[in-house]
């Protein structure tokens, strides 16, 4: 597996399809409705301004005065909103495409419910949703599993694609680290009599589809302080703005009240605070395409400021299974004999160590496997002999085994550089097996453990985010230090027990630190709840997938570093969008000052550094702008902006220039446009 | 702009930052309880108070403490200011002042404002000036350095309750810090002439044969530290400006120095105390960049002089003069009036009021920013440090964390008590000064027509509030409307802001100091300085440029387009 590259990435709608545009279309209206827009304070003055602005002109189009310019204001301040609902809509639209296919897999089967645990002849068929927690059913194959539980007898393989989208099916299993069993999925082969630990409504699949709906969604913490620095922002601008009134009365006459409304929405950071939900459920998308499932926003952002990950060594830092690394030939003999003489022994091995040995011998030496001739007879492996190999009517016998093993059923000593060799690789943690060819040992074969490619890269640039990496194993000091330093982690725990993985999360939570780890064992529960983000793998227990806070459908730990990297993106497109709506603020003044006050004071037009055409125009321009940028940025907020592992300070210096100084200077540009266009259509 | 000019800028700003600096250190030691001189002194007064220096008190505590002292301050000072005329010390025979102004006079001395409504030499006794008017300078000055030491306290370390005992911080910044320098300072000022005296006015007969009163008083200690406690009340009306309070160019060049180096240095103490010198290092330079900023625009507007005077023929090499002395010259004005409303002091030695609009804006902006720019002894590095919290806040979720400042994570709560402390200011400003344009007993206050008398109400507003208490000039300031909503805005300016501080303070004292990483936004190098400066400007001013532009920069173009008013 390339652990470069995200396994399967759950299909999405994307931004373009235009029936989800539709709906979102409709929804945006429907998001108008001023009591749920309060909880978006920004907005919801921007409504508020709107229908005012909207009532004077419906007025003095009654009363018969001029009244285009202010019905242009207040279109364009109803657009304002429409835009910021659009954009939620359309974030929510595409969680919700994603939750309709997975409920159109929900179990709607029926139950054999057991009325007595031990005999699976006795059951009554019930409705799958009659489920309660505790009662035991039997699933056998064809049916659908009614609901979450715990396997408690039986094996057998189950598809759990309406899950996972993984189509290869699952082994099952009662005990271990296998038991646990999702509603909705089929069982292919065999039986298994399940404890139900989930009611309906309250299933894994339930609970999945409504976070990706974004029904259960509540505000982050950083949601929240962001929004109240809106709020507190809103306030100060509608302060600003109400005290020109006393201001501009002293010498001339105050702006009417659309010009005073436009100024305030163009001031008030409407860009950020339209698409500031949009960004956090995008966010959460982000993750489930990446077939990673989390409990809360709260989740994503805690993944975010992980300093310390925790990570397994089998299959997350190695692939898990020994395999051939080196040839280390006896004295006298050449490398590559030792090589073919090891191909040949292992020719009939179909473990994977045995294929590792092939494909390094053809990798490193170029040398390819014959056929396995039909007089060949192979020797199996046996845990008394230790020995495995092949007879070659005609070239030679060849075995390869345990050093020791081997040595004492052929009556030969082992050459005492060879032996050293052999006690080298043993410390380094790896396994060294002997080769003979016809009584002779030729030399040993290094089969160990592979750190995956191109992990240590991933780490050093972890390193740079300030992450720091700490392998967990289970393997001695000695052999788990060789293993730390040629995966580059900065840390390792050794003969790592459940309380050794819950006492390191606790020391560098009491230092400040924020932890990520990922589990699939009841064993771990107890750290995945302890740790900031638990990763719980679907195929692990039950009790690992209620202690974690995420759970990774595709069970791939390596993920944990994705989920990290999602979870900054979310905060660093908040960030960025926010810079933006603030810096955007310079332009704006530009565009208005000099346009409302105009009457009392000409001579402040040279304050219009754009040289805007017309106080309406420019009045006008401003207002478009501030509406159609929070449309021109919903693409960026669904995507997010693209995070690098560069470093906090590069990061920030290049975000602070594209988004601080390019908020600075887009509007200028922006509203200049929109002014010559208004002009040129004689709009203004 | 001379040379010279700006080698006088250069020479006194750097006198003022080469003191700063071991002042800074010098204090963090003092913070620390480390320096102990004076020792028996100090014990006396917590015996006599009866006070456990080694107590800490929560944020609840210090701000309590803090609450009780200055109302004490603010009735004691009262009192005196009412009952002058039957008390000692009065040689000239004052009365007592009127409830509107004693009121005013007493919020504005608490609040380290020193808004003066009065005329120190025709309106204080001898006694209010030394044990009323002096006694706060020390007291506001040590109480805002105290609150700043509370602030500090809470990045230093994690999961503490105290920010620090409140009444050791005042005993050991009044001994060790505001005395000391306000003794050498005080000397200084009577060798080069100022009176300290108890002697009552002389008469003196004039060239032309009039009698002339010449007032004395016991000034040159009192103005040695109204300067270091960037106070700022004048003990004479005019202020610096009155050859007693400001003989030459000397006396204005220290004063100078002397409220800028309190302010400086805290950026410093800061540094130290948190353990990361870099840190105090990139406040100062904020600060330092709009003091030099400030300090060109004005020098550039008032040393160009008025278009439409030399249009009439005033030779241009003298620039605005106006409102100016010329033993000061130019470059001196202009820098001691961007340290002066940059660094919340208030004290003048040139009168805003007959200054070119935009030289006359700066001050009035530099208090709108915040008055963080060095800001006030104390208030300055409080002040400065909300602006570091939101500027991380805003910018700090760019490098994919949970934004935090110095390892101290920036949530729902302390956003929320800084947006209170924050909304503070304009709410107060804006809408005392708006009301008052459209109340026609308060626009009776007013000297000037158009856009300069919207100044002159606008900056009266914005000095009370910012806690600077210099004035624009122009408004007659002793009326009870002016007296009671500027006393309030000096109340609101000082406790409302400083509270939720504080509140904030305790918040990020109880949370872990997360260690520094690769990860960490940084906060010490040029770009943090950068962003700061910038969401200074954007967050701390751009409210006000709606009303800035209806005031100085109306005046400004319409100057330019040859209109008066």
């Amino acid at each position: 597996m390339n652990v470069m590259s995200p396994t399967t990435r759950r299909a999405g709608a994307s931004f373009g399809d235009p029936a989800l545009l539709r709906r979102a279309a409709l929804d945006a209206f429907r998001k108008l409705d001023p009591t749920t827009l309060i909880r978006n304070p920004v907005i919801f003055v921007t409504e508020v301004v709107a229908l005012l602005v909207t009532l004077l002109a419906g007025r003095a189009a009654m009363q018969g005065l001029p009244w285009s310019f202010q019905a242009g204001i207040a279109l364009w301040l109803w657009l304002t909103v429409l835009f910021a609902t659009f954009a939620e809509a359309v974030a929510e639209g595409r969680g919700r495409a994603q939750a309709d296919s997975l409920r159109r897999s929900r179990s709607e089967a029926r139950a054999k419910v057991l009325l007595r645990a031990d005999d699976r002849s006795l059951f009554q068929v019930r409705d799958a949703t009659e489920l309660r927690e505790g009662e035991i059913v039997l699933v056998e194959a064809g049916d659908l599993i009614p609901s979450d539980g715990e396997v408690m007898q039986g094996i057998a393989s189950v598809n759990e694609a309406a899950i996972t989208g993984e189509s290869a099916p699952v082994i099952r299993e009662s005990g271990g680290d296998r038991s646990a069993v999702t509603g909705g999925t089929l069982v292919v082969s065999d039986w298994l009599v399940v404890r139900i630990t989930a009611a309906s409504g309250r299933t894994f699949l339930d609970r999945m589809i409504a976070l990706v709906e974004g029904a259960s969604r509540q505000k982050t913490p950083n949601e929240i302080a962001l929004d109240i620095l809106l709020a507190g922002m809103t306030i100060i601008f509608l302060i600003a703005v109400a005290s020109l009134v006393g201001f501009a009365s002293w010498n001339g006459t105050p702006p009417s009240v659309p010009v005073l409304a436009a100024l305030l929405v163009t001031l008030i950071p409407t860009t950020i605070g339209g698409l500031l939900s949009a960004i956090g459920i995008a966010g959460m998308d982000r993750l489930v395409r990446f077939n990673v499932l989390a409990t809360s926003g709260r989740a994503v952002e805690a993944a975010g400021d992980v300093d310390v990950l925790l990570l397994d060594k089998t299959g997350t830092i190695t692939f898990g299974n020994r395999q051939a690394a080196g040839f280390i030939p006896a004295p006298g003999v050449e490398e590559r004999a030792v090589a073919e003489a090891a191909m040949l022994a292992s020719l009939a091995d179909e473990t994977p160590e045995g294929r590792s040995i092939l494909t390094f011998a053809r990798d490193r030496h170029g040398i390819t496997a014959p056929v396995l001739p039909a007089d060949a007879r192979s020797v199996p492996f046996t845990a008394q002999t230790r020995i495995s190999g092949l007879d070659l009517p005609g070239q030679g016998s060849f075995r390869k085994g345990a050093v020791d093993a081997l040595a004492k059923s052929l009556g030969v000593p082992v050459p005492p550089t060879l032996a050293a060799a052999v006690e080298r690789i043993a410390r380094q943690g790896a396994t060294p097996l002997a080769v003979a060819r016809d009584g002779v040992i030729l030399g040993a074969i290094e089969l160990k453990d592979i750190v995956k490619p191109g992990i240590r890269e991933r780490f050093q640039a972890l390193r740079g985010m300030g992450i720091r990496t700490v392998m967990v194993t289970g393997d001695n000091r000695l052999t788990a230090a060789a293993i730390a330093t040629e995966a580059g982690v900065d840390d390792f725990i050794a003969e790592a027990t459940p309380e050794d993985k819950l006492g390191y999360i606790r020391k560098a939570q009491a230092e400040g630190r924020l932890v990520a780890m990922a589990g699939d064992g009841t064993n771990d529960a107890p750290a995945l709840a302890q740790a900031d983000v638990g990763l719980a793998m679907q195929t692990g227990t039950q009790a690992a997938r209620e202690a974690g806070n995420m759970v990774d459908l595709d069970s791939d730990p390596t993920k944990l570093i994705e989920v990290v990297e999602i979870g900054k993106q979310l905060l660093i497109t908040r960030g960025a969008l926010t810079t933006f709506s603030i810096a955007n603020d310079v332009a704006k003044y530009f565009a208005i000052l000099p346009a409302i006050f105009v009457a009392s004071y000409p001579e402040l037009m040279a304050l219009n550094i754009m040289g805007l055409k017309s106080p309406e125009s420019a009045i006008l321009s401003a207002v478009i702008f501030n509406a159609l940028i929070i449309v021109a940025l919903v693409p960026l907020s669904l995507r997010g902006v693209r995070y690098a592992p560069i470093g906090a300070a590069a990061l920030l210096r290049r975000n602070l220039l594209i988004y601080g100084v390019g908020g600075i200077a887009a509007p200028f540009i922006g509203i200049k446009l929109i002014d010559m266009l208004l002009t040129l259509l004689g709009i203004a | 702009m001379t040379l010279i000019g700006w080698a006088q800028i250069a020479l006194v700003l750097g006198l003022a930052i080469a003191i700063a600096i071991p002042l800074g250190h010098y204090m963090a030691a003092v913070a620390g309880g480390r320096v102990t001189f004076l020792r028996p002194v100090e014990r006396l007064l917590y015996a006599a108070g009866g006070i456990d220096p080694a107590r800490g008190m929560s944020w609840k505590g210090y701000a309590l403490a803090m609450l009780a002292t200055n109302a004490a301050g603010f009735v004691l000072l009262y009192l005196l200011l009412r009952l002058q005329g039957m008390l000692p010390l009065n040689p000239q025979g004052f009365d007592g002042m009127s409830p509107w102004l004693a009121f005013n006079t007493a919020v504005s001395f608490v609040t380290n404002t020193n808004w003066q409504a009065y005329n120190g030499e025709a309106a204080a006794s001898y006694l209010s000036q030394m044990a009323g008017l002096a006694v706060q300078n020390f007291l506001s000055a040590a109480t805002g350095i105290a609150l700043a030491l509370a602030v500090t306290r809470a990045f230093v370390a994690g999961g503490v309750k105290e920010l620090g005992n409140f009444w050791a911080d005042l005993v050991r910044m009044t001994l060790y810090v505001l005395l000391p320098l306000a003794i050498v300072l005080g000397l200084a000022f009577v060798a080069l002439g100022m009176p300290q005296t108890l002697a009552s006015y002389v008469q003196a007969t004039t060239l032309e044969g009039v009698t002339q009163t010449i007032p004395l008083g016991p000034a040159a200690f009192q103005i040695a530290i109204k300067h270091l406690g960037t106070n700022g009340g004048g003990f004479f009306g005019v202020n610096s400006l009155h050859p007693f309070e400001g003989p030459d160019a000397i006396a204005t060049s220290l004063q100078i120095i002397a409220q800028a180096i309190i302010p400086f240095g805290l950026a410093l103490t800061f540094g130290r105390m948190v353990g990361d010198v870099r840190q105090g290092r990139a406040l100062l330079a904020v600060m330092l960049i709009f003091v030099v900023a400030a300090t060109a625009i004005i020098y550039s507007a008032e040393a160009g002089g008025n278009p439409l005077h030399i249009a009439a023929g005033v030779d241009a090499l003298q620039g605005n003069m106006e409102g100016k002395d010329i033993r000061f010259g130019q470059a001196l004005v202009a820098l001691f009036t961007a340290t002066t409303t940059g660094a919340s002091c208030g004290a003048v030695n040139a009168m805003f009021d007959s200054f070119m609009p935009l030289g006359g804006v700066v001050p009035m902006f530099l208090i709108h920013l915040g008055e963080v720019l060095p800001g006030g002894v104390g208030s300055g590095l409080y002040g400065m440090l909300v602006f570091a919290l939101l500027s991380v806040f805003v910018a700090g979720l760019m490098v994919g964390r949970t934004p935090e400042y110095l390892g101290k994570k920036i949530q729902a709560r302390e956003m929320k008590l800084a947006m209170l402390a924050v909304l503070v200011l304009p709410a107060v400003i804006l809408g005392f000064a708006s009301l008052s344009m459209v109340l026609p007993f308060a626009v009776s206050s007013l000297a000037n027509a158009g856009p300069h008398g919207l100044s002159e109400m606008l900056y009266a507003y914005t000095s009370a509030a910012g806690n600077n208490g210099s004035a624009f000039g122009g408004l007659t300031a002793d009326t009870p409307w002016l007296n009671t909503t500027l006393g309030i805005s000096m109340l609101l300016g000082r406790f409302a802001y400083v509270v939720p501080v504080l509140a904030i303070a305790g918040s990020l004292a109880l949370k872990p100091r997360a260690p520094e990483s690769a990860g960490t936004f940084p906060t010490h190098g040029p770009l943090f300085v950068g962003l700061m400066a910038g969401v200074i400007l954007i967050l701390g001013g751009l409210q006000y440029m709606p009303s800035i532009a209806l005031s100085p920069l109306a005046e400004h173009f319409s100057m330019l387009a040859g209109k008066t008013f």
